[in-house]
């Protein structure tokens, strides 16, 4: 295994070697390397194949920007991540990574016979390959394509991992950790403002990293990187987050952080968590992101060896790793050559610098002679050659009239390219900022901004270290300024300045046919320029349009490397010049995230609130089955041992309806509704009638929308003649509140009431059954329980066990009952000395299943359930709730509308199959005649289903059109097995005549 | 997220504090039986649904649940003012001198090269 390592080279800690493996074979890397880095030590470029054609691809840069080095990472105990960028992952000992998209194996990939093949997958082919024959889409096309889309493969196995996410606030704010962001954070440091200064990468630096021999004030980069660094440290007013990238500016200055806090580490500290998610809303934000080297577009642009020309300055000076022995420039900028003269230097040699523009600064030419290396001015590049790594590159001279001349082939290990830097104004994006296209540098500048924030240095288009320094110091000083402070802005004297001229490249001039060039352009979604010519031919105007058909810049690297080649090469097939093509819109996050940062502590338990009642103890211990209710979670059913959930809900059933249940109520919703218009403004809200409400009594209320369907329904009591005990369904009551509240306070602000949310201030438990008065008696206190002094629709106060009770005589059941309300703390000592008491009658807690059966069997509804927004008292068979005679309450008006008086509206009606053993499925639609043609005609539907053990057969109620003035006919419900027939009847099932709620 | 003005609590608070609660401004007619069946529906379900400023309700959910009025920008997003409920529309000049009086605080909004 060679090694590429060059010594006296780079910022790696070359004692502390870390072992790691990438395909099952291991190798070895220096503590601060990247993969990437190390890999390239060890002389690999091969890492994965593409992700349409299959092409052997390597390393294409040195950030976060890599669209091509992706593998899965594996950090031990079930740790796996795929889509890695190489670039980004730090090795540390026993890291084991793996290439994607090959089989069996990365250097032998049947998938490759896609590139062979690739006419068929040119842009948009998803829309017109594989259309013939038809048939063949479901059963062959599409299986077959589904298995090869996608990279990398999903972990299957939850994520192991904790994440953590804090709020911040700050004065300033500034991203980007290079030479602007550094001289802005110095300058509000110092100023005194409150600063947060976070970096993507391990280490602060940016492009100072790569540039240990510039002079910053007399000192060397690195020195005065470490003594910056020293500084900031020291400044109690300053933070600094390394491994922390911005991935979205959001409103008003909020800026989403994700830091990486573990994923570099052999060792993962116990309950580490792995990233933090930093919420930070700043006073002012500086973004110092920097720029992004852009690839040149030509044949063969995409092999393992070919780099960017700044990655490989940065392997070479910050990792101390040479990309290759014998390297081959091209170029359309002046940072190039200074790649090929540090390469030079450190002993590489360099075949010959190809530069596209036909002039090219004389000192760099100068300085290519006086280390002897070949220069080619003028001239293109027009092919690679090498399967697995480029082994050549074809070159030929363009004359000024732009012929392209004969080819000339220089051997090579490694070929870099730069067609000049892109801004990176992801994050100035996000905040809808606009852009402006700067013709001379070929890129996009920010434009109007619409948050306090500023650009600096090369994201702004001011490149160079000094130009970065001081921009940078001045975005600073501004930033503490307007956010209170001081700041006079530093000025910098830099040495070793690189030379910073080019243009950007459209596609390079070659002398073969460019229709069949495989010219990459989006190197991630292998997108390649005659892709993007295509998709202008077949009609695509807009880069919005073209994008999505070609997917140029649609991968998770967001086309950082790609959207201003692609742009150039719509624009010149367009013929139209590149700002009126316009750039798509970036969006966040800038880098990809996990789902587990997002998710930050909101995960398991801690995903959503799970609400329990006092009883819902001794539920679980009672071997109750649980059910989700809104955000509650209640007791189903309670099997005894042996019974499945029929056997269980039939036998709770029984025991309801023969002695007596006892049922926890507690979610019910409670609004008090307290003061000397409380009667009016029930009058108001609810359909139905309560001055005449005497104290002591309940009425059951009805409340709309507006527009006169059904919202809300419960049993109200009037405590006293100011005073309304109201009770909503479980996960209506927040909405309910909030409905009254709003009219109250916008509507109504003149009425004198009080509302107060008392749902879990009451433990509620309903007693149901014959003997539920025998059961009680003795333990009321202050409260007569005779039929005739407290008979059904009643409600008092008193004492039960000795604790303060609001007790309603109500039936939910149709049997004989009590909600006995208590304080909540008292819940679950009355629930068991009810329970102990209620022995001797056999007393049966019974879960929501039973209340939903037994409920059904006398035609309750469920709001919700029965009714679905659409459903008018009426339709519902509630129009004895409605107050006739009152001249207004919310949704009347709606009442008398057209559409709600015609006789074909769908109403609740019950259902009684022909064959008494089915039971029907809630949901299944409704039809009159079986046997009428597909599509047929779907008259209703059922809502509520179930096995009545009472009756020894299936009920359901159902809305049907007009179906209560269809009673007696026959309807059929198709479900899975067979079309089923069933009757119309009324709602109610049990007891129609009531007799037994005051047995 | 956004930053809202509470007009009751007189601060600042987070998005997450509040819920939106429609177009303000419409309100309940005093007798709906007065009303045509166009009317009516008018109330019901016509909204304005500007592309700029938009005059909407909301209401502080998480704080002291007080329901109030804004005026808010449909394609920016941005806050011009909050007002209590019950207040009348504000002009143009009320809503001019609002947002100047919030600006003046922080930098004007615009291009720093």
């Amino acid at each position: 295994m060679s090694n590429f390592r060059i010594a006296g080279k780079g910022r790696v800690n070359r004692s502390r070697q870390v072992r790691f493996s990438f395909d099952g074979v291991d190798y070895t890397g220096c503590e601060g390397d990247t993969l990437a880095s190390a890999l390239l030590a060890n002389g690999v470029h091969l890492v994965g194949r593409s992700f349409k054609y299959h092409r052997p691809r390597g390393i294409l840069s040195a950030g976060s920007e890599e669209p091509n080095a992706l593998v899965g990472s594996n950090r031990g105990n079930g740790r796996f991540e795929p889509n890695t960028r190489a670039t980004v992952l730090e090795v540390f000992e026993g890291l084991k990574t793996e290439s994607q998209n090959r089989w069996p194996s990365l250097t032998r990939d049947i998938g490759a016979v896609n590139d062979a093949l690739y006419m068929l997958f040119s842009a948009g082919f998803y829309y017109k390959t594989f259309m013939w024959p038809k048939s063949f889409w479901d059963k062959v096309y599409e299986p077959v394509i589904r298995n090869a889309a996608g990279l990398g493969k999903a972990p299957t196995a939850p994520d192991p991992d904790v994440y953590a996410s804090r709020f911040a606030h700050c004065d300033v704010l500034v991203v980007g950790g290079g030479a602007a962001g550094l001289a802005a954070a110095l300058e509000a440091g110092r100023s005194g403002a409150s600063v947060i200064l976070c970096d993507e990468q391990s280490e602060i630096g940016g492009s100072l990293l790569s540039e240990p021999t510039a002079e910053i004030n007399g000192q060397l980069a690195w020195d005065w990187l470490e003594d910056t660094n020293a500084a900031l440290a020291a400044m109690p007013n300053v933070t600094v987050l390394p491994r922390t990238t911005a991935i979205g500016y959001y409103h008003q200055n909020f800026v989403g952080l994700c830091q990486r806090l573990t994923d570099h580490l052999s060792i993962v500290p116990d309950g580490a968590p792995r990233e933090r998610m930093w919420k930070v809303r700043a006073k002012q934000v500086v973004l110092a992101q920097g720029a992004i080297e852009k690839p040149l577009v030509f044949a063969g642009n995409d092999r393992p060896g070919v780099m960017l020309a700044g990655a490989a300055r940065t392997y070479l000076n910050r990792y101390g790793v040479k990309v290759g022995n014998r390297v081959v420039i091209v170029t359309s900028h002046d940072s190039a050559w200074h790649a090929a003269f540090d390469l030079a230097k450190a002993g590489v040699e360099v075949a010959a610098i190809v530069d596209v523009r036909g002039t090219v600064p004389t000192q760099l030419v100068a300085a290519a002679d006086a280390l002897r290396i070949k220069t080619l001015i003028g001239w293109t590049i027009t092919g690679t050659k090498g399967r697995l790594r480029v082994s050549s590159v074809r070159v030929n001279p363009v004359t000024t009239g732009g012929k392209v001349g004969g080819a000339e082939t220089i051997a090579c290990d490694a070929l870099l390219m730069s067609g000049g830097w892109t801004p990176s104004i992801h994050l100035f994006s996000h905040t809808q900022g606009s852009l402006t296209w700067n013709e001379d540098g070929q890129m996009f500048l920010p434009g109007r901004g619409k948050e306090e924030c500023r650009l600096a240095g090369a994201g702004k288009g001011r490149f160079g270290l000094k130009a970065a320094f001081e921009d940078g110091a001045a975005a600073g000083a501004a930033a503490a300024a307007d956010a209170g402070f001081t700041a006079q802005p530093a000025s910098y004297h830099v040495e070793g300045e690189l030379s910073f001229t080019g243009v950007t490249g459209r596609e390079l001039p070659t002398d073969r046919d460019p229709g069949h060039a495989k010219a990459f352009v989006d190197f991630q979604n292998d997108v390649m320029a005659k892709d993007i010519r295509l998709a202008v031919r077949e009609g695509f105007k807009s880069i919005e349009h073209i994008k999505r058909y070609t997917t140029n810049g649609m991968a998770t690297d967001q086309g950082k490397t790609s959207n201003i080649n692609g742009l150039a090469v719509a624009s010149d097939a367009l013929k139209r010049p590149i700002p009126a093509v316009g750039l798509t819109t970036f969006r966040p996050p800038y880098t990809p995230t996990s789902f587990g940062t997002f998710a930050g502590y909101n995960k398991g338990e801690l995903f959503e609130v799970t609400r329990k009642t006092p009883i819902d103890g001794w539920a679980a211990e009672n071997g109750a089955v649980f059910e989700p209710v809104s955000l509650w979670r209640r007791a189903w059913y309670f099997p005894q041992v042996g019974e499945d959930m029929h056997a269980a809900v039939a036998r709770e059933c029984k025991a309801v309806r023969s002695s007596l249940g006892m049922f926890d109520a507690s979610t019910l919703g409670k609004i008090e509704i307290v003061g000397p218009d409380a009667a009016e403004f029930m009058n108001r809200m609810y359909t139905n009638a309560w001055t005449k409400l005497a104290p002591g009594r309940c009425r059951y209320g009805l409340l709309l929308g507006e527009d006169g369907f059904i919202r809300d329904d419960g049993v109200i009591g009037r405590l006293s003649h100011d005073r309304f005990h109201v009770t909503t369904t479980t996960g209506g009551a927040a909405r309910v509140l909030n409905m009254m509240e709003d009219y109250l306070q916008t509507e109504w602000p003149d009425l004198k009431v009080w509302l107060t949310s008392t749902t879990e201030q009451w433990s509620v438990i309903a007693l149901q059954g014959p003997n539920a008065r025998k059961l009680i008696e003795p333990f009321v206190e202050g409260i007569d329980l005779s039929e005739g002094a407290f008979p059904h629709m009643a409600v008092a106060t008193g004492k039960i066990f000795g604790v303060p009770t609001r007790l309603f005589r109500v039936s939910f059941t149709g049997e004989l009952g009590f909600e006995i309300n208590v304080p909540a703390r008292y819940g679950r000592a009355v629930w068991e000395k009810l329970f102990e008491a209620g022995q001797r009658f056999g007393i049966t807690p019974y879960g929501t299943e039973t209340m939903h059966v037994l409920r059904a069997e006398k035609g309750y509804i469920i709001v919700g359930q029965d009714t679905d927004g659409t459903l008018t008292p009426d339709d519902a068979g509630l129009s004895w709730a409605v107050g006739k005679t009152k001249p207004d309450f919310v949704g009347k008006r709606s009442l008398s509308r057209p559409d709600m008086l015609v006789p074909n509206r769908k109403q609740l009606v019950g259902l009684l199959t022909s064959d008494p053993k089915t039971v029907l499925e809630e949901g299944a639609q409704i039809v009159l005649d079986p046997n009428q043609p597909v599509p047929m005609d779907m008259v209703g539907h059922v809502t509520s289903s179930y096995w009545s053990a009472e009756l020894g057969r299936s009920i359901a109620l159902a809305v049907i059109q007009g179906g209560r003035s269809l009673q007696g006919q026959t309807v059929h419900v198709p479900m899975p097995d067979k079309v089923h027939a069933a009757t119309i009847t009324g709602m109610v099932f049990v007891d129609p005549e009531n007799t037994r709620l005051s047995a | 997220m956004l930053l809202i003005r509470c007009p009751y609590c007189e601060a600042e608070r987070p998005e997450v504090e509040f819920t939106y609660a429609g177009e303000a401004h419409i309100a309940r007619p005093a007798d709906p039986s007065a009303l045509s069946d166009e009317e009516w529906r008018d109330f019901l379900f016509i909204r304005t649904n500007p592309r700029g400023r938009h005059f909407e309700r909301w209401r502080h959910m998480h704080g002291c649940g007080r329901f109030f009025n804004a005026v808010r920008d449909t394609v920016t997003d941005k806050f011009a003012m909050t007002y209590k409920a019950g207040t009348p529309r504000p002009s143009d000049e009320e809503i001019a001198l609002a947002v100047s009086a919030s600006s003046a605080a922080t930098p004007a909004e615009e291009a720093r090269p």
